[in-house]
């Protein structure tokens, strides 16, 4: 039997190398945006990309993310797959008509006959001190509109294959980074790269009998986290991780609330309005009469992302899950 | 002691990264708006073109009259109509390859049909049964697109695409002056100068975003000069004189074709008619100024040269209205009949494939319709 030496490596690099499989598989594939050429992206996620593939197939574009993602779809109208690179959540708001208006419906608008296969990556949440317009929670704005797929990842491994996965998708997808997991590490093996992951699937990080904790991307360490403190009260939590906001998995997440009857929905976006009103809104629907308390939400305050100083007391944290856990009625096992 | 001896040996320096303009000079656009019929230039026009652009002309015309009308009868939802402005719509479509791409905003059905595309599929975005009718890659016609200006940057991404590819394709984006005063225009300008990408801009200066005069939109010296800022060529043209138009486009499209980059044209022209069926033009403006450029008629302009030329007599009028009345009879057939609608087309392409979500919706509409459709066969 052979032993595979698997190395640590980080979500940037996962994501690098992502893309530099996919631009060597696919010479359609074009990586555009602010300083993704020569710097390799504010985050490092496109070093090296020009100097492999040449300046025509990674640009540094005008800084204009309306232009970025217009010219993007252009591109893709004429068959190329264009991945873009917002720099940042709040950054990528002067691109949102051309979202909304062109990306999300140009499929629907001409029946099909002109699919855009374009990927917008975003690094969006908090958690890494950032000043006033670098942490948004944005994902509610991208699941709100129809035509978009919106996929995030919160492993290594996941943030491989999801990246090739939205690439090779003939569908626009909004891929989520979370950038405060990008210098994360698990043992993922760079040298055998994790089979491209399948959009729309969710998946059971951590098994358990007392509760379901339902998350996604940055919020998914802290759930594992929590489930672990949990132990010591006496709850054996189960954390699924979405990984794909749209499409949404209902058969995984319903297949979990099933098993534990109680489910906490965790994200660092706004309640209001958030993803989690949504989900506890089918888990409901779908799982009712397994359900032994309602759903309960655990997300960022409706308030806009505070200064770096005071995040923390915004962010989803450990103690505030496990103090949701704790309204689970559990009294009525009793 | 002067201030220079005080300063010794220190002699001031331009900043260091600053270079040497460009020189705006060749940029500019002309003082006037340039013009071809009734000028010297006129005799240098190729008779068949005129021909051809005149016969499209009253086409156009008739083909806004037609629907127009098709709207008064309930047939289109709305209809922006290009009246006063035939002369840019045939001519944009008239200056491109086959292999080229036209890029129309929502007043610019004429040039789309002028392009190829079927007149019937062309209204069905305003007919209302779909958004876009047609396939765009079949004549290479993008949709028509109602948020303004958000066309013109896929314009130049399209051409840059191509233009990687090694394609000798160019891009023809049109958009009106109130489009101009839209962050897209920017950027879409900025990109295709920056990339010295293979598309020509097409402003249709027709006076009016819906009621708010150019004076309220801008105060640039022209909308031509805005090139300027951008590194590329403006240019001002007659929009009313097909023959300078149609001059004027052909030399930008064969500048972009030969690599030489962008170009921005502005064309002068009126909206006869209001905005569209539901504006009422007797709001923002007096009937004095509509005629004064009714005076300026792009159909009378060609006519009068073609005639004083002799390349037209009244059977050529005759002949040209005919095949208007022709174009204008088929359209009316087809718009009156009702168009097939599914309401299953609804789930069909959100998606290459529907999410769970989209079959779950699609399941529950058509359990509606079929439950719809017992209780109708019930009562009869």
């Amino acid at each position: 039997m052979t032993t595979v030496a698997v190395k640590p490596a980080t979500m940037a690099q996962a994501l690098t190398r992502a893309l530099r499989d996919a631009m060597a598989a696919d010479p359609s594939v074009h990586v555009m945006g602010e300083d993704v050429g020569t710097l390799g992206g504010v985050f490092r996620i496109t070093d090296g990309l020009a100097k492999e593939f040449g300046e025509d197939r990674c640009t540094d574009t005008p800084l204009a993310e309306a232009g970025i993602l217009g010219t993007a779809v252009g591109m893709a109208m004429y068959g190329l797959r264009p991945v873009v690179e917002m720099q940042f959540d709040a950054f990528a708001y002067p691109a949102f008509e051309q979202l909304v208006s062109h990306v999300a419906k140009m499929r629907n608008r001409t029946r099909g006959r002109m699919p855009l296969p374009l990927t917008v990556r975003i690094p969006y949440g908090g958690g890494i001190g950032g000043v006033e317009h670098h942490s948004d929670a944005s994902e509610a704005y991208y699941t709100a509109t129809p035509g978009l797929h919106v996929v995030t990842p919160a492993t290594v491994a996941d943030a491989y294959g999801l990246l090739r996965a939205a690439i090779a998708s003939d569908d626009p997808v909004v891929f989520l980074e979370p950038k405060r997991l990008y210098w994360s590490k698990d043992s993922w093996n760079p040298e055998e790269p994790a089979p491209v992951e399948p959009i729309g699937r969710a998946v059971v990080r951590r098994s358990g009998r007392s509760a379901t904790l339902i998350t996604y991307g940055p919020s998914v360490p802290v759930c594992m986290e929590a489930a672990e403190a949990a132990r010591a009260e006496g709850w054996d939590l189960e954390v699924v991780d979405l990984r794909s906001l749209v499409p949404f998995d209902d058969e995984t997440v319903c297949a979990s609330v099933r098993r534990t009857g109680r489910a906490v929905v965790v994200h660092e976006s706004g309640g209001f309005g958030g993803p989690g009103g949504e989900i506890a809104a089918r888990v409901t629907e779908r799982c009712f009469h397994h359900l032994e308390a309602p759903v309960l939400r655990v997300a960022g305050f409706d308030v806009p992302y505070p200064p770096p100083m005071l995040e923390r007391h915004h962010l989803p944290g450990v103690d505030r899950i496990l103090d949701a856990v704790g309204r689970l009625q559990w009294e009525a096992e009793s | 002691m002067t201030v220079m001896e005080q300063r010794g040996a220190y002699r001031p320096t331009p900043p260091p990264a600053w270079q040497p303009r460009t020189d705006p000079a060749p940029l500019l656009p002309d003082a006037e708006p340039y013009r071809v019929l009734g000028t010297e230039a006129a005799g240098e026009a190729d008779p068949e073109l005129l021909r051809r652009l005149y016969a499209e002309l009253v086409k156009g015309r008739r083909y806004n009259a037609q629907a127009t009308a098709l709207t008064k009868q309930g047939r289109l939802a709305v209809y922006p109509s290009s009246t006063g402005q035939e002369a840019c719509e045939v001519a944009a479509a008239l200056v491109l390859q086959e292999q080229d791409w036209l890029f129309p905003s929502y007043r610019d059905t004429l040039a789309v049909v002028a392009r190829g595309v079927d007149p019937v599929e062309a209204l069905t975005l305003l007919r209302g049964d779909w958004h876009t009718g047609y396939d765009p890659h079949e004549h290479r016609v993008a949709p028509l697109s109602t948020p303004l200006a958000t066309q013109l940057p896929h314009a130049v991404g399209l051409a840059h695409a191509a233009r990687l590819k090694g394609d000798d394709v160019v891009a023809l984006a049109m958009v009106g002056d109130g489009g101009t005063s839209e962050g897209d225009f920017h950027e879409a300008l900025n990109f295709a100068a920056v990339w010295q990408a293979p598309v020509v801009f097409l402003v249709q200066n027709n006076g009016f975003a819906i009621s708010v005069p150019l004076a309220k939109q801008t105060a640039a010296p022209s909308l031509a000069h805005k090139a300027v800022g951008y590194g590329m060529p403006g240019r001002l043209v007659d929009g009313n004189d097909a023959a300078a138009v149609h001059e004027v486009l052909a030399d930008a499209v064969r500048h972009a074709r030969a690599g030489g980059g962008p170009t921005l044209v502005e064309a002068i022209t009126y909206r006869v008619e209001a905005h569209t069926n539901a504006d009422d033009a007797t709001r923002y403006r007096g009937d004095a100024e509509v005629e004064t450029w009714r005076q300026h008629d792009p159909i009378a302009l060609l006519e009068r040269e073609l005639t004083a030329r002799g390349l037209l007599d009244e059977d050529g009028v005759e002949a040209a209205r005919q095949d208007a009345e022709t174009m204008a009879a088929s359209l009316r057939a087809h718009m009156n009949q009702d168009p097939a609608l599914d309401p299953m087309d609804l789930f069909a392409h959100v998606y290459a494939e529907p999410t769970p979500q989209l079959l779950e919706q699609r399941a529950q509409l058509r359990a509606e319709l079929a439950a719809e459709a017992e209780s109708e066969g019930a009562q009869r």
